[in-house]
C-alpha cells in the first residue's frame, strides 16, 4: 500500500511502488489534467508540482512521493472559477490543441510562487523543459507575463 | 644603534626594489583595434581551429552571454574569479592588445597593462603553444564581433586580491615556452602531446591540485572540478572495457563512445569544442594519451558482490524502474535506437567515486549541444537525497557489480549544496 497526498487530500493506493505518479493520478484518482506525452521526460505534458517544484509525473515513481505533497492543475481552479494563471491562459487563447497546457500552467505556477515578478528571460529559461507542438509558446509567455503583472498568484511562503 | 637601523632600512628598500622589479611587469602600449582586413583569411581559419583546441569559448562566455565576452564565474577554493572579455572591444575587451601583448598573456600570464593574471587562466599550458598558433588565435579572436561587457569583480580570499603575489606562484609552476619534440617518439605522438599539454590544457582539470592550486605531479592522476570528478587519464585501460586509441579519438570529437557512454558535466562543452577540430587533432591527442597508461592493476570486471541485497539497493531498484527504466532499461526503445552502451560500462557507475553518477541524476544532461543521444532530464526536484543515494547504490551493486560506495546520502547532500549558485 502506498500513501499519496494530492491537492491536500491523502489517498491510500494499492500499486506497485515503481508506478509513475502520472498513472496513479490519471487512472486511480481520475485527475486527468496532466497528460501522458513522451514518457521520457522530454515534453513536459505531465508536469505536476512535488513539494512545490515542477517534476515530470511520468518519471516520478510512487515510491518517491511518500510523505511529500503533490499538486495538480485541478488545485488551481476549474472552468467556472479559473485561477489567475488559468484565466490568463484563457484570455490569451494560449491553448491550441491544449495537450501541453496543464503542464505549462503548473510549471508557470511554480515560477510565480517562487519569483512573482520574473523577467521575460527568466520566464523563457524556466519554461524551457515544456514543449508545445502547436507552437503557441508566444501566447503562453504572454499569459504568464500577464498573470505575473496581476500579482494574483500567491507567492510561496518561505519555509 | 642608529646606524644599524639605517643599514636594515637600506637593505629592506633594496630587497623591495628587487621584488618589485620581479613582481611588476611593464604595460604594453594599447594599439588601435585592428581591422579584419589586417589578417589573412587563412590565418583566421587556422586560428578558429587553435581556439577550438584551446576551448577558449567555454570559459570566456557567461550563461546566455555573447561568445567570448566573459563574465562566467569560476568557483575555485580561493574564491570566485570572473572570466574576462576577450572580444576585440577596445574599452572592455582586448581590442587594444597588440600581438605582443596577447603573446605575453599566453606565455607568461601577464595582462596588457602589466598586472599578473590568475592561473585559472591556464597560461602554464598555453605557454607551450607555438608562436605561429598564438598569432593565428590572435587573428581569429581579433576578428570576432566586439562586445562591450565588463566582468564583475573577483571575490577572492585575503590576500589573493593582491596580484603581485602571483609572481611567487609562477616561480613554482610556470616554465615558459614551448617544449622541443621528443625525438624518440613519432610525429603524431609529439603533435598529441603538444595539443594535450598546450592548448588543450587537459591537466588543468584531470590533475590533482596542491593546496595553492598548482597541478601535482604526476599529471593526469584525476581531479575534481565544479563538483564533478575528472577521471584519471592514466587509468583508461582499467575501464570495464579498456579504452582504445580509436574510441578515445571518437569520444573527444563526438562526446560519446559506444563502449563507454557520453561526456557530461564540464567535459560536455570540451567535446563540443573539439567537435570543430579536424579528426587528425583528436587522433593525435588519443595517441599521446594512450601512451600514458599504467597497466591494469585491478581485474576489469570484479565478481558480483555475494550475499543478500541491502534495503537501500532494493529501494533503488524500485525507484530506477519508475524513474529511469523508460530510457535506461534493457528493453527500452531508447537503448535499442543508436546502440547506447549499458550503464555498467560508463565511468559514472564503474568509477572510484559516485560523484558523476549523482551529478548526472541531479542535473541531467542539458540540451546544450547539437549531438543527439546525450539529453537527460534533471531529477533534483523529484528525488530526494536518500532516493538518489539508493538508485546509485542499486546501479553500483546490481548493474556495475562493483564494491559498494559508502556515505552516499551525505555525498548527495554535499553535492546539492555545492551546485547552489
Amino acid at each position: 500500500m502506498n500513501t499519496l497526498t494530492v491537492n491536500g487530500i491523502r489517498h491510500t493506493l494499492d500499486l506497485d511502488p515503481s508506478t509513475p505518479l502520472l498513472y496513479a493520478l490519471r487512472n486511480q484518482l481520475e485527475l486527468n489534467g496532466a497528460k501522458f506525452g513522451c514518457g521520457l521526460g522530454q515534453c513536459g505534458a505531465c508536469t505536476v508540482l512535488l513539494d512545490d517544484q515542477p517534476v515530470f509525473g511520468c518519471l516520478t515513481p510512487m515510491a518517491a512521493c511518500e510523505g511529500r505533497r503533490v499538486r495538480t492543475i485541478e488545485s488551481l481552479g476549474d472552468a467556472d472559477d479559473p485561477g489567475p494563471l488559468q484565466a490568463a491562459f484563457i484570455k490569451h487563447q494560449a491553448a491550441q490543441c491544449g495537450y501541453c497546457i496543464a503542464g505549462m500552467v503548473m510549471r508557470a505556477q511554480a515560477l510565480l510562487e517562487q519569483n512573482p515578478q520574473p523577467t521575460e528571460t527568466q520566464i523563457r529559461e524556466h519554461m524551457e523543459p515544456n514543449l508545445c507542438r502547436c507552437g503557441t509558446h508566444m501566447r503562453i509567455i504572454a499569459a504568464i507575463r500577464e498573470a505575473a503583472l496581476s500579482r494574483q498568484v500567491k507567492p510561496r511562503s518561505k519555509p | 644603534m642608529k646606524r644599524t637601523l639605517w643599514i636594515w632600512a637600506g637593505a629592506a628598500l633594496a630587497a623591495g626594489c628587487v621584488a618589485a622589479a620581479w613582481m611588476l611587469q611593464p604595460s604594453i602600449a594599447a594599439v588601435a583595434p585592428p581591422s579584419p582586413a589586417d589578417f589573412e583569411p587563412a590565418a583566421i581559419a587556422r586560428g578558429a581551429r587553435v581556439v577550438a583546441q584551446g576551448d577558449c569559448m567555454v570559459c570566456h562566455t557567461a550563461k546566455g552571454g555573447e561568445p567570448y565576452s566573459g563574465g562566467l564565474a569560476l568557483r575555485t577554493p580561493f574564491g570566485t574569479i570572473y572570466t574576462t572579455n576577450i572580444t576585440p572591444d577596445a574599452a572592455t575587451g582586448i581590442g587594444g592588445w597588440s600581438l605582443a601583448a596577447f603573446k605575453r598573456a599566453l606565455r607568461h600570464g601577464v595582462s596588457r597593462d602589466g598586472h599578473l593574471l590568475y592561473p585559472a587562466f591556464p597560461y602554464i599550458h598555453y605557454t607551450r603553444m607555438s608562436t605561429a598558433d598564438i598569432a593565428d588565435a590572435y587573428a581569429y579572436l581579433m576578428t570576432r564581433a566586439p562586445v562591450a561587457a565588463t566582468a564583475p569583480h573577483n571575490e577572492l580570499i585575503f590576500p589573493l586580491g593582491f596580484r603581485p603575489l602571483l609572481a611567487g606562484w609562477n616561480l613554482l609552476y610556470l616554465r615558459p615556452g614551448p617544449k622541443p619534440d621528443d625525438a624518440a617518439q613519432g610525429a603524431e605522438w609529439n603533435r598529441g602531446r603538444y595539443l594535450v599539454d598546450g592548448a588543450g590544457h587537459c591537466a588543468s582539470c584531470h590533475s590533482t591540485l596542491d593546496p595553492i592550486g598548482g597541478e601535482r605531479s604526476p599529471a593526469f592522476s584525476g581531479g575534481h572540478i565544479d563538483g564533478w570528478d575528472a577521471p584519471a587519464l592514466t587509468a583508461l585501460l582499467q575501464a570495464p572495457r579498456p579504452w582504445t586509441r580509436a574510441q578515445l579519438a571518437l569520444y573527444l570529437r563526438h562526446g560519446w563512445s559506444p563502449d563507454h557512454g557520453a561526456a557530461a558535466g564540464p567535459m560536455g562543452p570540451v567535446t563540443h569544442s573539439l567537435s570543430q577540430v579536424p579528426a587528425e587533432d583528436t587522433e593525435a591527442m588519443a595517441t599521446y594519451l594512450m601512451s600514458l597508461q599504467t597497466p591494469a592493476a585491478t581485474p576489469a570486471t570484479p565478481a558480483p558482490p555475494a550475499g543478500q541485497q541491502s534495503a537501500q539497493v532494493l529501494q533503488g531498484r524500485t525507484l530506477f524502474n519508475g524513474a529511469c527504466a523508460s530510457c535506461h532499461g534493457v528493453a527500452a526503445p531508447m537503448m535499442a535506437a543508436g546502440g547506447r552502451p549499458p550503464l555498467s560500462l560508463g565511468s559514472a557507475v564503474a568509477g572510484a567515486s559516485p560523484d558523476n553518477l549523482i551529478q548526472t541524476m541531479l542535473n541531467g544532461i542539458p540540451w546544450t549541444h547539437p549531438q543527439p543521444a546525450t539529453f537527460m532530464p534533471a531529477f533534483a526536484a523529484s528525488l530526494n537525497d536518500a532516493q538518489i543515494a539508493s538508485i546509485a547504490a542499486y546501479l553500483r551493486a546490481d548493474v556495475g557489480r562493483r564494491p559498494a560506495w559508502s556515505g552516499l546520502e551525505k555525498r548527495v547532500a554535499d553535492l546539492r549544496k555545492e551546485n547552489q549558485p
